[in-house]
């Protein structure tokens, strides 16, 4: 045991004495949710469009009152022409513009049908079918509040329940992402690097022929990794719980047993990388396009794994990130418990143990 | 196993594809023996040393460290030995302090043993000041010497040095010779590669390899007589002129 223990405590000195990577690998977890809680977001709003009120009469004035009133809308400006429209548009000042046309409270009166315009700039299409949506259920208020007392021949109503997260924050999408993505950061790049950092300094040799075995030295290796981990963990989960308001539906200690599981699968990748590379420039350019990209791209927290083309949901079923996100998202927003997400885990364990397999026989193959 | 030989080595080789770098060298080196292994580079002796400790895996040929089999009795070796190699291998972002503990704690001395010995290292070594100081901020000749006092910290019976003295200012490595001959006195045997011709006199016995083999095996005085020769600078050049590998 005493060789082990000397070496963890000459990890840990390495970690701390090197404040400025300490401070960036206890750092990321925290900036990464505020950027993504603050910053960056898919949710539309303030959205800033024109109006082309060709009416001016009663029914016009209240319909354009409500989307005002909306805090999806901002209303920018009044035009009077297409023209002017156009221009607005192509300035890139408005992203969607009302048109009502000429007659529209007569027309609703006495033929019961009106017909409004709703353009938008699709240059960007999730955008512009986001405020469409948003317009058009501006509309439909409207018109279920000025046909209270009407009574209309044939009417479905549709209620719509958002399950597990009813007020649609991105933040219920995001604090997992963000979980497997700094999880996968840190345990596999650092790992990685301060393997490869042994060799690139020579030190890797004499620790070769000292009496410690190659799993001791990639167990000492992996236990700092592995703590600061938990530590991400915590400050990633603190934060949503206590700044975004994104609750822990599930088990806490089920979320941190898989997190671990995760973490150690991460580990393996970078300890594999580490004994396939001889300098930590490499091994920082395998560990960011072997692990980082597909994390991102292929674990269903950026893109849905659904709508991809049947190849790639294919290949995101290797990506480990893809698991521990459904897992996270399920007992953590969904609050289901093991029993739900036992395939996942099962999964995440044989990744693990494969590539801690595949690690180990590697290691001991450049010793020969 | 001979009596005295703490190393015997028989027909030893080590092939890379069809290159030998190591072919049939056979000696053997006695208990407390200064062992100057020489050659020019790429001569072969840093495979061959690597061979002895476990870092690379002999093709054929026998070879037996502190008695042990190179082949099967791998962890037996790497307790009984110490080795500084080349590239300079302390951490220079810990201390001198946490560094002496690292070595000496992966070779499984108690915390007592560590200390007692820490104290008497440092004051050695005239570095009591620096024991908390990061190794980093150490001049290149004092680094060297305390690599050298972590190599044979857990008393090993034998010490491995890969070219030990490597861009050291001459007093230094004077110094530096100073403390192979005390640790040779306690018994340790000290196996040295190096290409610096004067420390080649200061060894017990010298071997120079050229082209994968051992050309010459004795004592300084026995070579330079052999070869006719003034210093052992003539030796080694006389045997290196009929080198075919280029450097």
């Amino acid at each position: 045991m005493r060789p082990i223990i000397a070496f963890i405590k000459k990890e840990f000195h390495h970690l701390l004495r090197d404040r400025q990577t300490l401070l960036i690998l206890l750092g990321m977890p925290i900036v990464q949710i505020i950027i993504f809680g603050f910053a960056l977001t898919n949710e539309v709003k303030n959205s800033r469009i024109a109006v082309m009120d060709l009416s001016k009469d009663v029914y016009s004035r209240s319909l354009l009152d409500q989307v005002e009133a909306s805090r999806y809308f901002d209303i920018e400006r009044e035009v009077n022409s297409y023209s002017e429209l156009e221009s607005a548009f192509r300035k890139g000042k408005i992203r969607m513009a009302l048109v009502i046309p000429v007659n529209f409270e007569k027309d609703l009166e006495h033929q019961h049908r009106a017909a409004i315009q709703v353009i938008a700039d699709a240059s960007d299409p999730n955008v512009a079918s986001t405020l469409t949506n948003y317009a058009s259920a501006i509309v439909r208020d409207f018109q279920s509040g000025i046909t209270d007392n009407k009574i209309l021949p044939l009417t479905i109503q549709t209620e719509l329940r958002m399950m597990y997260n009813p007020q649609l924050k991105g933040a219920y999408n995001f604090v997992p992402g963000v979980m497997a993505m700094v999880l996968m950061l840190v345990c596999t790049l650092m790992t990685a690097i301060t393997v490869v950092r042994e060799k690139e300094r020579g030190t890797m040799e004499i620790l070769l022929v000292s009496p410690m075995r190659p799993y001791t030295i990639m167990l000492a290796k992996a236990i700092p990794s592995l703590v600061l981990s938990i530590v991400n963990v915590a400050s990633i989960l603190l934060l949503s719980v206590f700044v975004l308001d994104v609750p822990v539906n599930g088990s806490l200690p089920l979320l941190l047993m898989e997190s671990v599981l995760f973490t150690l699968t991460c580990l393996a990748f970078g300890l594999l990388i580490s004994a396939s590379t001889d300098s930590q420039q490499t091994a920082m350019f395998i560990s960011l396009t072997g692990m980082f990209l597909p994390t991102l791209m292929l674990s269903g927290f950026m893109f849905p794994i659904e709508n991809m083309p049947f190849p790639l949901q294919m290949v995101s079923n290797i990506v480990p990130a893809k698991w521990y996100y459904q897992v996270v998202k399920n007992v953590m927003i969904k609050g289901v418990g093991l029993e739900e997400v036992w395939k996942e885990t099962l999964i995440l364990g044989g990744m693990m143990v494969l590539l801690m397999a595949l690690a180990i026989k590697k290691f001991k193959i450049r010793l020969a | 196993m001979q009596e005295g030989n703490v190393i015997e080595v028989e027909d030893l080789t080590k092939r890379f594809g069809d290159f030998t770098a190591v072919d049939k060298i056979s000696f053997a080196v006695k208990q407390g023996e200064i062992f100057g292994f020489l050659g020019a580079n790429g001569a072969g002796k840093t495979t061959a040393m690597r061979m002895l400790i476990g870092l690379s895996k002999p093709s054929s040929g026998e070879a037996k460290v502190a008695g042990f089999d190179v082949y099967r009795e791998n962890e037996q070796i790497k307790n009984n030995i110490g080795y500084m190699s080349q590239k300079f291998s302390l951490y220079e972002d810990l201390t001198v302090k946490e560094n002496i503990r690292f070595y000496a704690g992966i070779y499984g001395k108690s915390d007592q043993f560590i200390k007692e010995k820490t104290s008497i290292i440092l004051k050695q070594l005239h570095m009591e000041e620096q024991a908390n100081n990061l190794v980093v901020s150490l001049p290149l000749g004092w680094k060297q010497k305390l690599a050298f006092s972590v190599a044979v910290f857990h008393e090993p019976r034998i010490v491995f040095l890969d070219e030990p003295t490597g861009g050291v200012d001459p007093v230094t490595r004077r110094e530096f010779w100073q403390m192979i001959y005390k640790a040779a006195d306690k018994g340790i045997t000290v196996f040295v590669t190096t290409h610096y011709m004067d420390e080649a006199e200061y060894c017990h016995r010298v071997s120079i390899m050229v082209d994968g083999r051992i050309e010459a095996l004795d004592n300084p005085a026995a070579l330079k007589k052999r070869f006719n020769a003034r210093n052992m600078e003539e030796v080694f050049l006389k045997l290196a002129r009929g080198a075919k590998r280029a450097e």
